[in-house]
């Protein structure tokens, strides 16, 4: 009975993939319940919540509710992290970002923006159940077997806690908040990184700020390709809205105008209101001390620091200098 | 909401002998006249009771438009400034709602809207009477605070609560220019704190203030004007400072003022000299109607002691941005046996949980926040065992968010048997869609006990692996049920369509990544009418769904959007609710309005 109904709704561009899991549904219907019960409760090798990314990387669908598409499949065999990045390649693509870390540096915190943001709830998402649940497991649950070999399968689970935009559903006063004071009250744990710590981004001439976790990133490269991606549609002045397709071939060449070049610098104001160059201090004092970034256009970073107006080679900017 | 205790019910006097002969003509004369029926509305204060007197006949409605004061609107663009000028002509108290509640959570893009400033344009036309403005979701800015302030001679009160848009400076113009200022409160707002001087712009000789609440503030503020602030304003009942108040500068603003009722502290971690510490003690214990406490950033619990006289009497402890460990905890928790209320930190665990039910046997509304959201190696937090251990304790609990890592079926059953009459059970496990840890199964017969048991339940928020049962379940018997909040759940369309059809009062529902597609979305067609809104992201639903949707109920606002790298028909975030001013007219680009 749901089919005729999907089939009524289904606009003209549905993807293909979509009609195909349709009439798979239909197809398995009557046994759906059961089929569906045994395979939840299946005890199989795998990471909990993993049935998502094994889903995902079968119909190509950035979803991540359990569905029903995977039924003619055998989707629960265990698919190694690997397969499931090529499996969804289209939605890893853009995070990887050649460096081959699984560290979104655009992660839940930040504001979903006018259309860039997008993509990044499909990445996080993904990489968030692979990579806290490995070492959840082996670390939490030492009675469960099943938990501990599903640990030892996934020994290349990455290691970083990359995030699902807006989940768990906190509200962004109670993260920022809450790393200051847990860093300040655990200073004897010896972990270092607690939390997170929020900062606002804003560009000259942009119409609206963003947000980012300063905590996510390990340095000043990670913070300037971050900022790059998530600024680069400004830079093109006023088509800067928001997803208009044949926008992708701009965005390369503004790119390497953003920071690279002798437009824009980044600045930020530390704890005691003054403003001052990106990339004096090493990372971990500037983390501590920034209280917000603007990325200023060159012309108007004068007397900000001994370096008045110096133009920075696309290697050096970001690298911390000795003083 | 009950009826206003205090006046006479009007309706009654409708139905009784006399009247029965004139309820529906509206040639025949009222039975009494205009003034009396006006005067006997007035004691009404109850939104619902006026929505349904007003619907009586159409001297109600007039008599009814003319007498209210207090304006509620839960969703600001499902009515407009002009039409509500037209209906009412005395109001003096607005509460304005904007943003759908995933904003919170980053899901709604910076300038979506939402934005007062066309309402207080309208306001100071129309209202210059008005007292009270209590905003929740919404954006305000500078430039409408100055408004704000310069326009209504006899305003009062301030609430701004989740908003955004504004600054200190905006707050400067609030100072300086409302004399009359009862309350300032500011909550969980997204601003830009530039410096405390707002708070030095109240004059010299201000008295007035009841509620001052600046806890989120990040600035240093003032602490003489903040002193003489607090001695002036006698009837001063809650003040919340923020962190930069340290505990010696909070022993002088208390014993200022004793006859508070609810307090905020600021940084609870200085060096006290022995002298200090015993005045701060004194002082505490000098506020004998202290029923809220709150703040306590940085807590040394060496310090708690002070407290304890005033833990006697408190029925709301909010600890939720202090890191206790369950000893520390423990040990605070036994001095306050009259505790309604608390909001406290998973860092607790499960044993400062098992100190709760066994310290608060009044406990009627527990929240626990998690320390670390993202990481949950850094603190264990806690787990089904300590809500179980609360709910052997606290009989009365009714309320309930709760962060956890893990949960198991057979704990939510035993927490629901022991407290049925939850009206609010809002439930996240942190992990999406994990499975009962123990058994592997799917989370439905957790929710499926809830919704059996609770027979009162309003609210509904889930989480872990969850299939169509689950809302076959709620369906089924959450009748009462008004929010229901859904993530990462469900199997089919089926799911949502259980929800739809079987939940008679469902006000808000808002679902995001479950795999509801346009066959849900559209079997809520006649439902939608009925709700106050509907928020879908990262589900299966389709624009030409959408539209239909929009084609189909005029009298709905179907606003999507895209994500950029989705595919064209994909509609990533819908947002549908009832307005009877027609599509917005100030939506930004990205929002597509249908």
């Amino acid at each position: 009975m749901s089919l005729p109904k999907e089939h009524d709704y289904i606009g003209l561009t549905e993807p293909s993939s979509m009609e195909n899991s349709s009439s798979s549904i239909v197809s398995t219907e009557s046994e759906k319940n059961t089929v569906l019960n045994l395979k939840e409760t299946e005890l199989r090798l795998g990471l909990p919540g993993s049935d998502f990314l094994e889903k995902k990387a079968g119909t190509g669908i950035s979803l991540f509710g359990k569905d029903l598409k995977d039924e003619g499949n055998n989707g629960f065999s265990q698919i190694p992290l690997k397969n499931l990045v090529s499996g969804a390649k289209r939605v890893f693509s853009d995070a990887i970002d050649g460096s081959g870390k699984w560290d979104f540096p655009i992660n839940g915190g930040s504001e979903v923006d006018l259309g860039n943001g997008g993509s990044e709830n499909t990445n996080t998402l993904q990489s968030s159940l692979a990579g806290p649940s490995g070492k959840e497991i082996g670390n939490r649950n030492p009675r469960k077997p099943v938990e501990e070999k599903k640990n030892d399968n996934n020994s290349a689970a990455p290691a970083s806690k990359a995030q699902v935009v807006g989940w768990p559903p906190i509200r962004s006063f109670r993260k920022n908040t809450l790393a200051t004071n847990l860093s300040k009250n655990n200073d004897d744990e010896g972990k270092s990184g607690v939390g997170s710590l929020y900062v606002k981004v804003s560009m000259d001439g942009a119409p609206y700020l963003r947000k980012i976790d300063l905590k996510t990133y390990c340095s000043y490269k990670e913070l300037s390709s971050a900022l790059e991606k998530m600024f680069s549609c400004f830079t093109i002045g006023h088509c800067a809205s928001h997803g208009l397709p044949g926008q992708e071939h701009l965005r390369e060449n503004c790119l390497k105008d953003l920071l690279h070049g002798s437009e824009y610098v980044l600045t930020y104001e530390d704890k005691d209101g003054d403003w001052m160059l990106v990339g004096d201090v090493p990372w971990e004092m500037f983390t501590d001390s920034c209280k917000r970034l603007r990325i200023m256009k060159g012309s108007d970073a004068t007397g900000l620091a001994p370096r008045l107006g110096m133009k920075y080679q696309s290697k050096e900017i970001m690298k911390p200098r000795k003083v | 909401m009950q009826t206003d205790p205090n006046g006479p019910n009007p309706k009654k006097s409708k139905d009784s002998p006399s009247n029965s002969a004139n309820t529906e003509s509206t040639q025949s004369p009222s039975p009494f006249p205009d003034e009396v029926l006006e005067k006997v509305l007035s004691f009404l204060n109850s939104d619902k009771d006026r929505s349904s007197v007003s619907l009586v006949c159409k001297d109600w409605y007039n008599a009814e438009r003319w007498t209210r004061t207090k304006l509620f609107i839960g969703n600001c663009y499902s009515v407009s400034p002009e039409i509500v000028a037209r209906r009412f002509t005395k109001i003096k108290s607005v509460t304005l709602k904007g943003k759908p509640r995933f904003s919170d959570f980053n899901l709604v893009p910076q300038n979506w809207g939402a934005d007062v400033h066309y309402w207080l344009l309208m306001f100071a036309n129309v209202y210059p009477f008005l007292e009270e403005l209590r905003l929740k979701r919404m954006t305000i800015s500078d430039e409408s605070l100055e408004l704000l302030a310069t326009s209504f001679p006899g305003f009062r009160a301030l609430s701004l609560m989740s908003c955004d848009g504004f600054s200190t400076d905006g707050l400067k113009a609030i100072a300086t220019h409302c004399r009359s200022l009862t309350e300032l409160d500011i909550q969980d707002v997204d601003m830009d704190d530039f410096c405390g001087g707002w708070l030095s712009c109240f004059p010299e000789d201000f008295g007035s203030l009841e509620v001052l609440n600046f806890a989120t503030l990040d600035s240093e503020v003032n602490f003489d004007a903040l002193e003489r602030l607090v001695s002036q304003c006698k009837s001063l009942r809650v003040l919340k400072v923020n962190k930069t108040i340290t505990l010696d500068q909070l022993q002088r603003l208390l014993l200022r003022a004793p006859q508070l009722m609810e307090l905020g502290t600021g940084s609870f971690q200085q060096e006290l000299l022995p002298g200090q510490f015993g005045d701060l003690g004194i002082a505490f214990s000098n506020c004998k109607n202290l029923r809220t406490l709150s703040g306590l950033w940085e807590v040394a619990s060496i310090y708690f002691p002070v407290l304890y006289v005033a833990c006697a009497s408190l029925t709301f402890l909010n600890l939720n941005y202090t890191a206790l460990r369950s000893d520390e905890f423990g040990s605070l928790l036994a001095h306050c046996p009259n505790l309604r209320r608390l909001w406290v930190l998973d860092t607790v665990e499960d044993k400062g949980l098992e100190a709760v039910g066994s310290s608060c046997p009044l406990l009627e509304e527990l929240r626990v926040f998690p320390a670390d959201p993202y990481d949950q190696h850094l603190h264990r937090g806690v787990t089904e065992s300590g809500f179980v251990a609360v709910s052997r304790g606290c009989r009365k609990l009714h309320y309930v968010l709760y962060f956890c890592w893990q949960m198991t079926n057979a704990a939510v059953a035993t927490i629901v048997q022991n407290c049925p009459n939850f009206t609010h059970f809002r439930l996240c496990i942190m992990n999406p869609g994990r499975p009962d840890y123990l058994t592997n199964e799917p989370m439905d017969e957790a929710f499926g006990a809830v919704v059996k048991n609770c027979t009162k339940l309003q609210r509904l928020s889930m989480s872990g692996l969850l299939t169509d049962l689950t809302f076959e379940y709620i369906g089924k018997y959450a009748k009462n049920l008004e929010t229901l909040s859904v993530a990462f759940a469900g199997s089919s369309d089926r799911g949502m369509q259980c929800v739809l059809e079987g939940c008679p009062k469902l006000r808000k529902l808002e679902i995001r990544d479950c795999p509801f597609g346009n066959a849900a979305l559209l079997s809520g067609l006649e439902k939608y009418e009925t709700m106050r809104s509907l928020w879908m992201s990262s589900c299966n639903v389709t624009i030409n769904a959408c539209q239909r949707l929009a084609r189909e109920m005029p009298r709905l606002n179907v606003e999507v959007m895209k994500d950029k790298e989705s595919d064209d028909s994909r509609a990533d975030k819908v947002y549908v609710y009832r307005s009877v001013a027609g599509p917005r007219r100030d939506a930004p680009p990205f929002v597509l309005t249908l």
